[in-house]
Formats: C-alpha cells, structure tokens, sequence
C-alpha cells in the first residue's frame, strides 16, 4: 500500500495523519480522563459520557450563534467562554445525576451501568427534541481557521494546536488536582479506603459528587473540543464512547500515564492508517491489536503496583 | 465524656451487641477485654458509624451520636485507630496525617504530632504501605490526633506488634492523655498492656459488659479466666 508514495510524500503524510490523530488523541484523552477519574473513584461505569460530551458541545453552538447575533465584536473569543460554560453545564447535570440517580446505585455495578445507559438515551432524545435530528456545526472565528505551512507538502491545522494545547492544560490542571490538592488527597483517599476515609472526617459523599461533576465537566470541554473536529448530533457521543472505554482499559484502570498513552497510540494508528485503507478496515486492524495486546497483558499498558 | 446506652447492634437478623452500656470519664482510659468474637470490634465500628446502630444511643459530651455519619461523628470529636490499622497504603506517610485535617479544618500538620512521632517526620516522604507495622500504628494514630478528637477509639492496636514497640504504643498513649486531656477508649487482648495503660478494665463477652475493675483492685486472674479459651 506505500508502493504508489515515494519516500518524502510517505514522510509527509505520516507527519499530517499523525498531525490528524493529535486531534483525535485530544479527544480520547479529554473523554477517557473524565471516564477514569468516575470509574477509579466510586467504580461507576458512565455510559452516559458521550452524552456529557455532547451537551458541552450543544452549549458551545448554542454561545456560537448567541455571540455571533447580539455581541459579533466578540465573536473572536467566545471559544473561551462557551468553553467555561460547556464545563459548568455538564458538570453541573453531572452532579445532578449523581444525586438523583447514581448515589442510590452504589456497589451494584451492573444496575449502574443500566441506569446511565438509560440516562444516555434519554439524554439523546432530549437533544433530538430540543435541537433537532439535524447535525449542527459552529463556525468558528477567523484566527483559528487556516493552517501554518511547515514545508511545502506539510500543513498544520491551527484549530488543531488549539485543541491539543488546550488538552495539555486541562490534563495538567487535573494532575495538579488529584495529586498536589487537599482536595485531590481526599479524593485518592476515598479512592483507597471508602470506609476509613469517612472515619478520618472526610465527607465521602460530598467528595463523590464533586468528582462526579468534574469528570463529567471535563466531558463537556472535551464536547467544546469536538465542535472543531466534527459536527454535532444527537447521537455523536455513541461514536466515541466505545473508542474511550477502549482507551481507559487499554491504558489500564485508574493510571493517569497509562490513559494518556493508550489515547496517543489508539488514535495515531487509527488516523495513520485511515490514510491508506478505508476507515472500517483501520478500525478492525486497531482493535485487533489491542485485543492481542490486552490478552497478553490484561492489567492494561499501565497498571500500579502496590503492596494492597 | 462519653456514655453508650443500651446500645443494640445486628449485622442482618443476627444481633452482635444485646443492650451494651458503657462510660468513659473525661480523661479517662478505658480498655474492653475480649476473646473474638465476642463483639470489641463491633462496638467500635458501631460507634464510628461504619455499622448501623439498630437501636440505643451513644452520646458525647451530651450530644447524641448515633445518628450520624462517620465523618460527622469525627467532626464532633471521635476519633478512630481500625484494627489493622488500615493506612491510605499509596499515599505518602504526609498525605496520610493530613487527610484527618479535613475534619480540623486545618491546612497544616501541627509539630506537636511530629514531636509525639519522631519516626513519621523521618519518613515523611515515603508509601504509607512500606512502613513496618509499628510505624503504621503510630501513624494511623497521628492520623487520628490531627482531628483534635475529645475521644480516642483504638481497635487492638498491639495486633502484629513486636513486644518492645507496644511498650513505646502504651507510653505514648498515657503522654497523649496526659498532655491533651482526652479520653481513650481502647480494645484489647493482652492483659498486660491493658493493665499498663487503663485506669479501668472492663470484660465484654457475647455482646454484654459481664466484668468491670478499676485497675487499682483489678482481680489479674480473674479477668484472664474470661479471656482463656
């Protein structure tokens, strides 16, 4: 399949693919560390995680057109604010459903799993009622569109540098949270011992709801990030979902260095060979691999050691 | 300080705890002897709210406890050392200390309890799940001192010890009675420690308080014939 690309278009349209999976990866990575951070605290499975995702994409198209009607000299920026408030919305439903629905549905993991499946249609429905089945798309403001020329046969995408340096702050942001914060310490501590960390004066159930919201939040910027790489329907977040599941086993559970590297290898495989097969076919190789990976190593690419 | 009042406990239908009453005086330490089995656990899991109370009433300082959750219990002044000792094993011997803040609404680590535990401030850096036995036991205990806690539950903290440390453990607890004025409330199996460090002894068998001595006329033999199997 390389036979018909000499030697420098072949380093050319590895560099742009892989440039093109970067997105991806910022994607996965936004997904899959909300994804991580609910699984490794409370042991939920979120099936309504793509549905977060897209409700901050939602909001991003709904500040989109709000900004580009009433307060047009704006429109340069108002990436920044839809992107604060795709987090406050998702965030804020997330804690919602962790209080309606969730709580009620502790150590029964199989229900959970049910339930935000459920929450996931009903979510979609919503969207479908609100904004219609059509897909919309966001426009976005002059500076982003465009693409810095590296060489004559390489270009990069600005909204795409946007994307990742943006994922880059928020994963930092959140290892600064869970790691340095007093916070973040009585998340790890909840995480260890559920029990023991009540009977230290910890507010177990306040901390998992204010988890919940951020790994949900986190979902929503993700959704904001999206609006850029793809259009926005009822039921994009169904397509990404599966993909992110993939990305936290893969990278193994609760490991903030494996997940990021299992989303850089899943979507750079996936982006590199859609170049040179159909989109399917990428698919079908990609998880094919990571099946074999996953039998010789079931814990995952990253898993922690310690005495338990 | 502290008073349980017909305190009934059932993990389901089988009922563990039958109508236990029990006080602890304001700077008092209080060990309940036991064989296993027979409920020291129980009570004290109950107390901190990690098992449900059916019915009875723990109070503190005239406020009534047995409603409450675990982390509003320790917010009153309750603090807890688990059999087992139960450290936060992946997080650093600091973090440790500091998740009891939370309670005290503090931000730092006060001295005094590196000055208590000279070993924590040395391996302060380290997995609370590398530390020796001993050393977990001091730090869960420190753990527990950070919440400024008016009573002190330890769980059978000489569990795993080697002998010399249990000494240390037993000195250490009288300084912190000594010097901070709260009760301690502490269950055991070995006599010897009991006696070294309680002001009174008491026997629970099947769920019930069936001996109690202050230790000034505690009968030695006969609160060893209730711990023999």
């Amino acid at each position: 399949m390389f036979g018909d690309y000499t030697l420098s278009q072949l380093g050319s349209i590895f560099v742009m693919q892989g440039f093109a999976g970067l997105i991806l990866f910022s994607v996965y990575v936004l997904m899959a560390l909300g994804l991580a951070i609910i699984f490794g605290q409370m042991g939920v499975i979120n099936m309504a995680h793509g549905e977060f995702m897209i409700l901050g994409a939602y909001v991003t198209y709904l500040t989109a057109s709000f900004v580009q009607s009433h307060l047009p000299a704006l429109f340069s920026v108002y990436f920044f604010v839809a992107m604060a408030l795709a987090f406050v919305a998702s965030g804020a439903l997330g804690m919602l459903t962790e209080w309606a629905l969730i709580r009620h549905l502790y150590r029964r993991p199989l229900d959970t799993l049910l339930a935000t499946w459920g929450l996931s249609l009903i979510l979609q429905q919503a969207f479908r009622s609100i904004f219609g089945a059509r897909e919309v798309g966001v426009e976005l403001p002059q500076w982003m569109l465009g693409s810095l020329p590296i060489t004559d046969t390489i270009e990069v995408p600005i909204n795409g540098i946007f994307v990742m340096g943006l994922t880059v702050l928020i994963t930092v942001a959140v290892a600064y949270i869970i790691f340095r914060s007093r916070w973040g310490r009585q998340v790890r501590a909840v995480v260890q011992n559920r029990v023991m960390a009540g009977a230290v004066g910890i507010n177990t159930e306040r901390v998992d709801r204010l988890t919940f919201g951020l790994g949900c939040g986190i979902a929503g910027v993700a959704g904001s990030a999206f609006t850029m790489v793809g259009s926005t329907g009822p039921t994009s977040g169904q397509l990404y979902i599966v993909d992110t599941f993939l990305v936290v086993v893969f990278g193994g559970a609760a490991s903030l260095l494996g997940t990021i590297a299992s989303a850089f290898s899943i979507s750079q495989t996936q982006s590199t060979l859609e170049f040179f097969m159909s989109g399917s076919m990428a698919k079908v190789i990609t998880l094919l691999t990571i099946v074999a990976i996953l039998m010789l190593r079931p814990q995952g690419l990253f898993a922690l050691k310690v005495r338990k | 300080m502290l008073a349980i009042s017909d305190l009934h406990v059932a993990y389901g239908q089988s009922e563990v705890l039958h109508g236990l009453n029990l006080s602890v005086a304001p700077n008092e330490i209080v060990a309940i002897m036991g064989r296993n089995g027979m409920g020291k656990t129980t009570l004290m899991k109950s107390m901190m709210g990690i098992v449900p109370t059916k019915s009875g009433s723990v109070t503190m300082g005239g406020a009534e406890l047995a409603r409450l959750k675990s982390f509003e219990r320790v917010a009153k002044g309750l603090a807890y050392v688990p059999q087992g000792r139960m450290i936060f094993s992946t997080m650093t011997v600091k973090e440790n200390i500091e998740t009891g803040l939370a309670a005290a609404g503090e931000r730092h680590v006060p001295a005094d309890i590196y000055e208590l535990f000279p070993v924590l401030l040395e391996m302060k850096g380290r997995r609370g799940g590398n530390l020796s036995g001993g050393q977990q036991q001091q730090l869960a205990i420190a753990r527990a001192l950070v919440t400024k806690p008016k009573v002190l539950l330890l769980d059978e903290p000489t569990e795993g010890i080697q002998p010399s440390i249990i000494r240390d453990i037993a000195r250490t607890l009288k300084r912190i009675r000594d010097e901070r004025g709260l009760s301690i409330l502490v269950s055991e199996q070995v006599l010897s420690f009991a006696l070294d460090i309680a002001d009174r002894v008491l026997v629970i068998e099947n769920g019930e308080i069936v001996h109690e001595d202050a230790r000034a006329t505690a009968d030695e033999a006969a609160i060893a014939r209730f711990l023999s199997v």
